[in-house]
């Protein structure tokens, strides 16, 4: 399985990461070389095998409905890159 | 106070040779003499003498537990509530988080002290310690070397002796790996033994937090406060926690049934000083009469690919959450709400993690999910089940921790294939969810080697037994880099 | 040539939880901006989410409801994408394995018949936060509270023929929906939406012609609109040789059309995998047979046992049940009067009126069930005449007291006294000879007329049969 450039850029996108075009081509060799390297899966017969998500198949735990989380905002927004009357604030989403 | 285990510290203690904040003192001096070694990111020495000071009046009042004083230092990817947790990225060199992780809490409720953040791969995602923000970790034994990954800051701390303990998290052999670069003793538990709370995520059904430090006994003590049940981890197990430090004597090595994995053995790439090494660690195992015998993981070979699908998977959507918009690394004066990310991300994350981001999110993505991800999943369990078979005839699982001893700094930063088999005997341990140690079992060209046991789910008990067993009969835990190395 | 539109609708329901999905803070509607929304909202680094109890027992009920298979072990999976209002960049939710499987609910026509939709699945899922675009200046502002809300998202299979069965099978479901007390059904706020998936192919063609996604229809009338639009719009577009593309449409209630969100979404690869945070959620039949015994009477059962125990005609009784705030009503009501029909009467027509008029739901009536009952027995005992009924009803709608206080105040107690209604009735045949003669002579409609002046005569308050009666007595005498 062989990457190109263009195919690096279509996957950062999706990944929402800016990938100068000058790393482009590095990217997409890295990348080719590390599907190639996992491409030795294709090769197992897995037939009729589950697949296996957690380790120890356990099942979910069921959380009570009670309220037991207080208004941190101002916590939270303390960390906040930017921040306007308890809203956090990004360049003007278009509809 | 240099270089002594949690044990001696606290008998010091006890027996009133020394107080918690003569220990702390001696560890931040420790920490800033040896600051070449780059193992912290974060040094905290105002709160640490406040815990050492509120410590040793504990201990005055007779409230002293087996960490109560104990310096250590925690991997910078659990949170510490009003302490910086960066997760060795500039994503988050500005992240201090307002929640302690579980693990940090527990801690500290044992009375341990922290001294500081500790260095590490960005993310986790690395096997040298060279991918973080903060630059690369020197291994003690030989500085152009690495210290291995990504709990690099963590195995070296206590390999030059600044702290008797840390924490360290493994995904695909992040404790071990190191460990055994630096001849430490280092345990991944079981998946789900230890709460994930408050640790950030790497791939979230392999992470798993456990303690580094120079000996089983030491590694004991520090399970035995990690563990427990935790609500806020869905996949927290619900097991009971023994004191794992009572249990060592437990777990005798006479008639321990030892399984050898001839893959393990006879894998392409291993150095023949490791070899030599992990063979007559067994050897010495065989002499205090445990039972070593050959078996098979016939699908071990798969674990590398399994894995570099899975975890970049996992990771893909586990790092999505750093957008520039709460918390974290933003981009100067976006244009849109698509440069916003993008250029945030970009910036942001280091090229390994951009890299391992992009592996998960084409494994992902449509028409490609069921050729890799759910392939994956499928020999993932073939190799869950390659070691329930093993463990039906045998209690631990023998081998090298990792193919190679400590290699130089930048010798495979530009080639990540190379650079993901270091951990080719860790990672099958991750995607079956076993606990497996790494303790020193030899040299090779003067550098330490790590043998790996692995056990059964929850069988943290026999795995500790074994390797104190073992280090009561060696003393290759005792050997300590000489400071000028 | 004939059309015929396909329609199937994702109803998207907030349960009525006190805590989000996966994690403690609260649900409650209005709160200021992001005091609602913890660590595990934000998707701060390091926090896990914990499955809600109570949301997975109220997919339970509806599964129940809709007589749906409720899946032994359901898994939750990411739904991976950036935007501001979703924190994670990724959404909870299920995809592959649903907690509930295909069920089905029936719906009333227009003609009277009934027709039976398809449900696909329902799934749990969180909701996102909300993006507000004025008062920001060029920036948007992010309010997390809504985000991880728990949603039942409920689809349907596309069995809606026209416009008027996808409002009925909506209504339904709402109904339905607030009869569990899953939801609370308010549409203002949010917690009931619509999608709509609309197509339409030639009347005897069985393969489904290309859908449009419809959004943003928040309301029983929008859902109709915008898809009598759409309909026209497809229809129009194929007879011109154009071809209907898929796509998301938002509708525009202002102009009342659906216009194309078009290319927003065209790359969209949301890389859904199961999310490794969560374990499979693993339902048992215990947990089943507790839910089934929590479970209300459910509307249909409601109204058939409507006909059967108190007589009602099929119609009046899937009026009465169309909600549960209803249905209850009307029950108080019966058991206060004794007199099934006539509740029902007065439930579906005074009552019914005034809270229209009013724009008020039967949950905040100021004429409670009670009072209302006690205006009825005062019909049966004959206190008062149905017409009398009708101004006390109104002045207890003003609030001027209970039914006995106002007959009592304005004097409206019917005569009965027969000698008095004896002496009203000859008065009346007394000032109008003519009209007599004309009756005597076979005009025998008069008889109206002269209950008319004698009911007059009374102000109104002559008991009717009795004058009646006596008239006829007169008259034919």
């Amino acid at each position: 399985m062989s990457i190109d450039a263009a195919e690096v850029g279509q996957i950062a996108h999706l990944a929402r990461l800016d990938i100068g075009p000058e790393d482009a081509e590095s990217h997409a060799h890295n990348l080719s070389g590390i599907l190639a390297f996992v491409e030795q899966l294709s090769a197992v017969d897995t037939e009729g095998v589950q697949p296996l998500a957690h380790p120890l198949e356990m099942t979910q735990r069921l959380r009570p409905d009670e309220v037991n989380e207080t208004n941190q905002r101002e916590a939270f927004q303390s960390l906040a890159p930017a921040t306007r009357d308890g809203h956090y604030l990004v360049p003007r989403v278009i509809e | 106070m240099h270089n002594r285990t949690i044990a001696e510290l606290a008998d010091a203690m006890a027996r009133g040779e020394c107080s918690s904040v003569e220990l702390t003192e001696s560890a931040l001096a420790a920490i800033d003499s040896a600051s070449d070694l780059n193992a912290f990111v974060t040094v905290t020495p105002e709160s640490a003498l406040a815990q050492a000071r509120a410590a040793d009046d504990a201990r005055r009042r007779g409230e002293a537990g087996a960490l109560t004083g104990v310096p250590i230092a925690h991997k910078d990817i659990f949170c510490t509530a009003g302490v910086r947790t960066s997760c060795g990225s500039r994503m988050l060199d500005n992240f201090v988080p307002p929640y302690d992780a579980f693990v940090v809490e527990k801690l500290r409720r044992a009375g341990a002290v922290m001294v500081g953040k500790t260095n590490m791969d960005e993310f986790a995602m690395g096997s040298s310690n060279e991918t973080s923000w903060y630059g690369p970790v020197r291994n003690p034994w030989s500085k152009d070397t690495v210290p291995g990954g990504s709990s690099g800051g963590s195995a070296a701390a206590v390999a030059a002796g600044l702290v008797p303990a840390t924490t360290g998290t493994d995904t695909g052999g992040s404790i071990r790996q190191p460990a055994a670069l630096t001849g430490i003793s280092g345990l991944k538990p079981t998946y789900g033994r230890v709460s994930r709370y408050g640790m950030i995520a790497f791939a979230s059904s392999l992470d798993q937090a456990g303690p580094m430090a120079a000996t089983a006994e030491d590694l004991s003590i520090m399970l035995t406060a990690m563990a427990g049940f935790d609500r806020r981890d869905s996949t927290c197990a619900d097991e009971p926690v023994t004191d794992y430090r009572a249990a060592l004597g437990n777990h005798s090595l006479k008639g321990l049934r030892v399984g050898l994995p001839r893959e393990y053995f006879n894998a392409e790439g291993m150095d023949a000083g490791v070899a030599t090494a992990v063979q007559q660690a067994i050897e010495a195992l065989r002499e205090a009469g445990a039972e070593p015998r050959e078996i098979s993981l016939p699908n071990s070979g798969l674990a590398v690919p399994v894995y570099y699908v899975i975890a970049p998977a996992e990771a893909s959507s586990n790092l999505s959450r750093f957008d520039g918009v709460r918390y974290g690394h933003r981009c100067a004066e976006p244009r849109d709400l698509e440069d916003l990310y993008k250029r945030s991300r970009g910036e942001g994350f280091g090229e390994e993690v951009k890299r391992r981001i992009m592996v998960g999110t084409y494994a992902l993505s449509a028409g490609y999910y069921d050729a890799y991800y759910l392939k994956a999943q499928q020999v993932r369990r073939m190799i869950r089940d390659d070691f329930a078979r093993a463990f039906e005839q045998v209690d631990v699982i023998a081998g090298p921790t990792a193919p190679s001893v400590a290699f130089a700094i930048g010798e495979k930063a530009d080639d990540p294939v190379q650079m993901y088999l270091s951990d080719i005997f860790t990672i099958a341990v991750n995607l079956a969810g076993l606990p497996a140690l790494s303790i020193p079992a030899g040299q090779s060209d003067g550098l330490p080697v790590g043998m790996q046991l692995i056990g059964n789910h929850f069988d943290e008990a026999r795995l500790l037994g074994a390797a104190h067993g073992f280090q009561q009969l060696t003393d290759w835990h005792k050997q300590r880099p000489s400071p000028e190395a | 040539m004939e059309w015929e539109a396909v329609i199937g609708l994702e109803l998207h329901a907030q349960l009525a939880t006190n805590t989000k999905i996966f994690s403690g803070a609260s649900t409650a509607y209005g709160a200021e901006a992001n005091t609602q929304a913890c660590a595990v909202d934000l998707g701060m680094p390091g926090v896990l989410p914990v499955l809600n109890e109570k949301a997975v027992r109220y997919a339970v009920r509806l599964g129940l409801a809709l007589d749906a298979q409720v899946a032994g072990r359901s898994v939750f999976a990411r739904k991976n994408y950036f935007y501001p209002d979703l924190p994670k960049g990724y959404q909870i939710s299920q995809y592959e394995i649903p907690v509930v499987g295909p069920g089905h609910l029936d719906i009333d026509l227009d003609d009277g018949s009934r027709k039976r939709i398809g449900v696909t699945r329902a799934h749990l899922e969180e909701d996102a936060g909300k993006s507000l675009h004025d008062g920001f200046g060029t920036m948007s502002g992010i309010d997390l509270n809504r985000a991880g809300t728990p949603l039942l998202e409920i689809v349907s299979e596309p069995d809606l023929r026209s416009a008027r069965e996808a409002v009925a099978y909506m209504k339904k479901m709402h109904s339905l929906v607030r009869y569990l007390g899953i939801c609370d059904g308010n549409m203002q706020e949010g917690s009931f939406r619509c999608d709509a998936n609309v197509s339409v192919r030639p009347v005897g063609q069985s393969e489904f012609g290309t859908r449009s996604e419809l959004k943003n229809l928040n309301s029983f009338r929008f859902v109709e609109r915008a898809i009598n639009f759409e309909i026209e719009r497809q229809i129009e577009l194929i007879e011109e040789g154009g071809a209907v593309i898929q796509e998301t449409r938002l509708f525009d209630p202002d102009r009342g059309e659906t216009r194309s969100m078009r290319g927003k979404e065209a790359a969209n690869d949301y890389r859904y995998f199961p999310d490794p945070d969560l374990l499979p959620l693993e339902i048992t039949p215990a947990l089943i047979d507790q839910v089934r015994e929590e479970l209300p009477e459910l509307p249909d059962a409601r109204r058939s046992r409507f006909v059967t125990d108190y007589g009602l005609p099929d119609y009046d009784a899937g009026v009465v049940t169309a909600s549960r705030e209803m249905a209850d009503y009307f029950e108080a009501v019966v058991s206060g009067c004794g007199d099934a029909k006539l509740a029902a009467n007065w439930v579906m027509g005074e009552l019914a009126g005034a809270l229209n008029r009013a724009g008020l739901d039967i949950a905040d009536s100021p004429v409670s069930a009670e009072t209302l009952a006690g205006l009825l027995r005062r019909i049966s005992d004959e206190t008062i005449s149905g017409k009398i009924a009708k101004e006390v009803f109104e002045a207890i709608w003003a609030g001027e007291g209970d039914a006995d206080a106002i007959i009592e105040a304005r004097g409206l107690k019917q005569v009965t006294d027969s000698s008095a209604i004896e002496a009203m009735v000859d008065e009346v045949i007394a000032a109008n000879p003519e009209q007599l003669e004309q009756y005597r002579a076979g005009k025998t409609k008069l008889m109206g007329f002269f209950v008319g002046q004698v009911m007059k005569a009374s102000a109104g308050k002559a008991n009717p049969q009795q004058v009646n009666q006596i008239l006829k007595q007169r008259l034919d005498g």
